[in-house]
């Protein structure tokens, strides 16, 4: 049985900086990462593969260079990588993006029975948590979201029970398979490529399935099949704070006028 | 009778069984990979004059001298009891009598005085062990009672004989050997005694030397006394450099990374263990094993030992180890908390008489555990990620290693710029250390040397990367960090950390890249004796200097930073544990970005011997150790009392006072 985990290749957000004049971001010189979110789905998928012997197969859409993003999954031991690149797919926002993945995920479920479609919570560069979800509804899958821990997974039955991480509170649920799952950062910690697996990743072919193979509509994909129209990207004002107490002459009064403040504030609760 | 040819038969026994035993231990090392331990011929020699036949090492410390004594009577009384096998053997007609009579007066006088001397030293080395045994040696080892037993044994047979021989001489009317004069007081034991009877003790005492004297030489490749035969070619085949680095390892697909078994290390590793005679001095200055971790540096050794010998057989016939080097740390194993608790100090090396090189062993093993498993303490996936990622052990963007300097006029290194300040990841984003290195660019100012800033182009030395084990990031960063020094054209180097320096001056050799790299003490020692800082020296507190490893012992630099010292009119007090004895604040060898979970705590224990000086301000030369000092203080509650500074600010406090006036 299958797995599909889906990765994007995203930019070091804490290395990207906003012009001030144009509104725009500043990527130049900015390495891109895998999204920290979906190393957290990739290591689920790999967790799942070691306990259930699925097969794992890690798809990404995105410019040509965003191999070296796959190439990172098969150092840490996805069985096969699918690029999913095409001039055509650029530009696209959430719709149009689980349009391209969810036809990818349907092509390899084809060839072998999908049981799950693991994603990560959200991306660190767009922060919507709607691909994973989006994927879900177009393959009609059962859609668990912030999952954070898979207890149990019945092959026979195909049904798994996973814990879903919410405010304040988990949720126990029973889902029927194939089922599609975003994960959140506390699910596991990802492991560690070791150096044999990073030498065979950098020579491993990474296919790439462009729009011949997909053969979707273009205008229901990229910029023309994207309704979402971002009119201004920008920094929020931060507001200079105010120098309080003597910290060097006063540490013990000072870190009571701070505590002071911050009750004031209804920055901290008693 | 002493049985001529029963002897030699015994004695031909003895030396098969000898030569047998040895060939089987020692071709075990040659499951070993290769290591070039011959070239500089002439260097080694006189290495093993000095550490091995002069006990350099060995007498640095209490007791040594007995150990110096022990083993120069070895060497004379090697002497006596190969003309012992001889005489026996040739029922007494070929001896030292066939010399003439003054030369071998005075070789029977010198066995007999240095026989009196092993006696007192055995019977020090025994009370040691009994009365007053310091705490890093297995003071009541069965295997060190049973040699020192033997050894007693040989020198009371050895009086036994002669004395009985001489008491039948006297008995027969004849004189003494006045050249024997303890003999001689020993015969007198027999005075009074039948004739036969003090031949039948002599005989019975030259059969009691033999025995001991075969049986010694049987036991000896099965004990730790190995050492007898492989602390001197050790002293020969030492490292004649620093061990300040590890090897590089070639990346290709059928190659192994790091060592996971012992076939990994190198022959001269295995012998190393071969060589060890377990006299703890290792273990007595090792931070971990002083602070109740699992690391113990003899016992590594011991079980590399172990593990040889249990693996080595297999392995030579082509088998695969059944022992895991890497498991319990029971038997022959070494346990990852030990691996993973070396701070890569280096004390170890520096303590062992015989040049062990016990810190490159571990963190080879730590190559095979990141490298070729995936396996090491969890908190350090942050910490690799950060530094391929970003470059820097936090994973601060690359951009803010300019912060430092938003309001200092410092300029991009260029062409012709003379030297590159390498600031350091410490140095640019720890804001502590940058107080530091806001202050070092003062300094340079004012002496007005030319100096420029990589800038966000610097990247992490990669210092931690590789005493982690993690040599693919760290083999990638080094290229990247030389690819920016082509290109800028960077040929001297400041830099303000320890790690950095050694990293830069020694690892990055290896990369086919020559720098002249200094420690920031070493510059401001050249610039201050050059008369180029404007310093006044001034009456300072009590000021108590801790050496950093990377510096003092890995590098040799000790009088540097004392001087700038002493130029600001500081009178540096010493811990008992300085210079290149110093004790590590517990944060080398990538220990800086794990947490210390397990027995107490490194820089606590530091932190209370420099306090112990009652010292006002505690002076550093290392970023890493600023951390740990502070914090020691902090655990201790001292920090409102001791301030920690480094040398850099200690100067830079002067130099306002000068421009002041």
């Amino acid at each position: 049985m299958l797995i599909v985990t889906c990765i994007k290749q995203v930019p070091d957000t804490t290395q990207v900086k906003i012009d001030p004049v144009t509104n725009t971001l500043v990527r130049e010189g900015v390495p891109f990462i895998m999204n920290p979110y979906d190393t957290h789905a990739l290591e689920e998928s790999l967790r799942l593969k070691d306990r259930y012997g699925f097969r794992v197969v890690a798809i990404s859409m995105g410019p040509p260079n965003a191999d070296v993003t796959l190439r990172k999954a098969l150092a840490v031991g996805v069985d096969e990588v699918v690029l999913l690149s095409d001039r055509a797919f650029g530009g696209a926002d959430t719709l149009a993006t689980s349009k391209v993945l969810a036809e990818a995920i349907a092509r390899l479920a084809k060839e072998d029975e999908l049981a799950f479609v693991i994603c990560g919570q959200q991306t660190i560069d767009g922060d919507t948590a709607q691909v994973g979800p989006g994927i879900a509804t177009r393959m009609k899958l059962a859609q668990i979201t912030l999952v954070d821990r898979v207890d149990s997974v019945d092959l026979t039955a195909k049904r798994a029970v996973l814990r879903r991480k919410l405010e304040g509170r988990h949720e126990l649920v029973e889902s029927r398979m194939p089922a599609m799952l975003t994960v959140v950062r506390e699910i596991n910690r990802p492991r560690y490529p070791t150096v044999p697996m990073r030498l065979a990743a950098a020579d491993a072919p990474v296919p790439i399935w462009n729009n011949e193979v997909l053969g979707l509509d273009v205008q229901t994909i990229g910029l023309k099949g994207s309704p979402t129209k971002v009119n201004k990207i920008f920094s929020p004002q931060r507001e200079m704070g105010e120098i309080i107490g003597d910290g060097t002459h006063d540490p013990d009064g000072t870190a009571k006028l701070l505590i002071d403040r911050m009750l004031e504030k209804d920055l901290l609760a008693l | 009778m002493n049985h001529p040819k029963i002897f030699a038969l015994l004695v031909v026994i003895s030396v098969v069984a000898f030569i047998y035993s040895c060939i089987v231990r020692f071709r075990l090392v040659s499951v070993g990979k290769p290591s070039d331990r011959i070239s500089r011929f002439g260097e080694r020699v006189w290495s093993m004059l000095l550490y091995a036949f002069g006990q350099k090492r060995v007498v640095s410390r209490p007791f040594g001298l007995n150990h110096f004594a022990i083993f120069w009577s070895f060497l004379v009384l090697a002497l006596a009891n190969a003309e012992f096998v001889v005489s026996g053997v040739t029922g007494k007609a070929v001896s030292f009598m066939l010399l003439p009579h003054p030369v071998y007066a005075a070789l029977y006088l010198l066995f007999d005085v240095i026989s009196v001397v092993t006696i007192v030293a055995i019977l020090i080395a025994m009370g040691r062990r009994f009365f007053c045994p310091p705490k890093f040696i297995d003071a009541l080892s069965r295997d060190a009672f049973i040699i020192l037993t033997m050894i007693l044994g040989l020198m009371i047979a050895f009086f036994g004989t002669h004395g009985a021989e001489m008491a039948a001489r006297i008995a027969e009317g004849k004189n003494a050997f006045h050249y024997m004069p303890v003999s001689s007081a020993v015969a007198g034991l027999f005075a009074g005694m039948a004739p036969h009877a003090i031949q039948h003790a002599a005989v019975g005492f030259w059969w009691l030397h033999a025995v001991i004297l075969l049986s010694f030489l049987n036991y000896l490749p099965y004990s730790k006394h190995m050492h007898i035969l492989t602390a001197i070619p050790n002293c020969f085949l030492r490292s004649l450099t620093q061990v300040n680095t590890l090897p590089r390892e070639a990346f290709t697909k059928d190659a192994t990374y790091g060592v996971g078994d012992i076939k990994g290390f190198t022959w001269k590793d295995l012998f190393d263990s071969y060589s060890c005679t377990e006299c703890g001095r290792c273990q007595d200055v090792c931070p971990a094993a002083n602070t109740g971790k699992p690391l113990n540096p003899k016992q590594v050794i011991h079980d590399l030992k172990l593990n040889v010998l249990a693996n080595g057989p297999a392995l030579l016939e082509g088998g695969k180890p059944g022992v895991p080097l890497i498991g319990t740390g029971e038997h022959g194993s070494i346990s990852e908390d030990a691996i993973w608790s070396c701070t890569s100090c280096g004390a170890c090396m520096e303590a062992c008489p015989v040049f062990i090189e016990q810190m490159p062993k571990l963190l080879m093993l730590r190559r095979h555990l990141v490298e070729t498993e995936g396996k090491f303490p969890e908190e350090l996936i942050t910490f690799f990620e950060n530094s391929e990622q970003r470059s820097n052990p936090w994973g601060i963007a690359p951009a803010e290693r300019t912060k430092w300097y938003a309001n200092l006029d410092v300029k991009p290194f260029d062409e012709h710029t003379e030297y590159l300040f390498f600031v350091g990841c410490a140095g640019a984003f720890d804001a502590r250390s940058k107080q530091v290195t806001v202050a070092l660019a003062h300094i340079f100012d004012a002496a007005g040397i030319s100096w420029g800033v990589l800038g966000r182009d610097e990247k992490c030395c990669g210092d931690s990367l590789r005493r982690l084990g993690n040599e693919y990031v760290f083999d990638r960063m080094v290229r990247e960090n030389i690819d920016t020094f082509k290109t800028r054209g960077v040929k001297k180097i400041v830099t303000q950390c320890p790690h950095c320096f050694s990293t830069l001056k020694n690892d990055y050799k290896q990369f086919g890249i020559e720098l002249e790299v200094i420690h920031h003490t070493e510059l401001l020692q050249q610039l201050i004796a050059a008369g180029k800082l404007p310093i006044s020296a001034a009456a300072q507190g009590r000021l108590v200097f801790h050496d950093s490893c990377y510096l003092a012992r890995h590098n040799d630099i000790t009088e540097a930073p004392r001087a700038v010292l002493a130029a600001t009119g500081a009178e540096p007090l010493e811990m008992p544990r300085h210079g290149r004895e110093s004790f590590c604040c517990g944060a080398g060898g990538g220990r800086m970005w794990m947490e210390e979970n397990l027995g107490t705590r490194i820089n606590t224990t530091r932190v209370t011997e420099a306090l112990a000086e009652n010292p006002d301000t505690i002076c550093v030369s290392c970023p890493y150790c600023l951390t740990m000092m502070e914090d020691g203080l902090k655990d201790v509650d001292a920090f409102d009392r001791v301030h920690v500074k480094d040398v850099a600010e200690i100067v830079a406090e002067h130099l306002r006072e000068a421009v002041k006036k």
